[in-house]
């Protein structure tokens, strides 16, 4: 019997494939958001949102990861200039998306004619936080409807977020949510986060986060 | 067709790892594996030994013991520079009740060392 040192990160092997898809999408200037949230907080309206928005500037893709269905491919690809839809119920994990499921995903889409790559990861406060894709900015959605003790609960997915948003504000009125309470809770948690208050309903709120994201392509094209 | 948890892949890369660092070394069983793994790491132990003993089968890490060293998580106030570890669901400070911090420890997930024959 012999001890052997080993020294080596487990999630080694998702993050070179991560950089791998960075380095591939810099190259091709496509600039990606990876969007993260619990079930029905509003990543896909908040992407429909984004499309409808950007659309005449920007040639965006999109890339939905869900356990089952097209549902949400079908819901966008009107909008969007490409989009994949990957179930990850016929992958190795899937409660999250990983760089390798990014990575072919990729290879099905039209990088040179793109601008803005918006992937629309599994559902889930807990998984996709420990697995980078390969994007610029990490982006969580939080509803009203899901209660402002998400940052609390859930640190680590806020702790990586580039941006927050709280969704669904035009149900403010009908719910108890203490909107003062999330914001220090995000300001202790991650400081630097942007945080946006928004309705995908009634398009509040959307004109700052459509700005966010053209300001921050331009300042990724500037670091190329 | 089922759904597997994140720790599956986890897993995978675990036995990848180990069956090449054994090859390395010319061992022919490895007998138990140390993987350090944060407070704050989103993996189930449970979890990672479950599919370990499934993953592992007719490979030289069968039968191994998979050995968890948790490492707590260690917080540094960006305020006062107080090291601590998390008291409450805030994570603020002790020292300056400052609410922003930074992760110095508890993330991790690595395989430390390993026990062959």
């Amino acid at each position: 019997m012999k001890k052997i040192e080993v020294i080596k990160n487990v999630l080694e092997a998702n993050e070179i494939i991560a950089s791998r898809n960075q380095q591939l999408l810099d190259e091709h200037k496509v600039f990606v958001l990876n969007i993260m949230a619990a079930p029905g907080a509003g990543k896909t309206s908040l992407i429909l949102q984004t499309l409808t928005r950007l659309k005449s500037r920007l040639n965006i893709a999109v890339i939905e990861g869900d356990v089952a269905s097209t549902v949400d491919a079908e819901k966008v690809q009107n909008e969007a200039t490409a989009v994949v839809q990957i179930n990850t119920r016929n992958m190795p994990e899937s409660c999250s998306l990983m760089a390798a499921m990014i990575e072919q995903a990729l290879k099905a889409l039209p990088l040179h004619d793109i601008d803005l790559l918006v992937i629309e990861n599994v559902g889930n406060l807990i998984c996709p936080s420990e697995f980078k894709l390969g994007e610029h900015k990490r982006v969580v959605i939080s509803s009203l409807p899901e209660g402002d003790d998400k940052p609390t609960k859930y640190p680590l997915i806020f702790i990586d977020a580039d941006a927050v948003i709280i969704n669904k504000m035009d149900l403010l009125p009908h719910v108890d949510f203490d909107i003062a309470n999330f914001h220090r809770s995000i300001q202790g948690l991650n400081p630097k986060a942007e945080v946006f208050e928004l309705s995908c309903k009634t398009s509040e709120g959307i004109e700052r986060w459509c700005s966010w994201i053209s300001e921050q392509i331009e300042t990724n094209a500037k670091k190329q | 067709m089922f759904e597997r948890m994140h720790e599956f892949g986890i897993t995978e890369n675990i036995i990848t790892i180990a069956l090449d660092k054994a090859s390395e070394a010319q061992a022919s069983k490895i007998t138990q594996i140390n993987l350090v793994m944060g407070e704050l790491s989103g993996f189930v132990q449970d979890c990672i030994q479950f599919y370990f003993d499934s993953l592992s089968k007719d490979t030289i890490a069968q039968e191994a013991v998979v050995h968890f060293e948790s490492v707590p998580a260690q917080l540094r106030c960006q305020n006062c520079s107080t090291i601590f570890h998390p008291q409450d669901a805030l994570w603020s400070c002790p020292g300056c009740q400052g609410q922003s911090v930074e992760i110095l420890k508890g993330r991790e997930l690595y395989i430390e060392s390993m026990e062959v024959e």
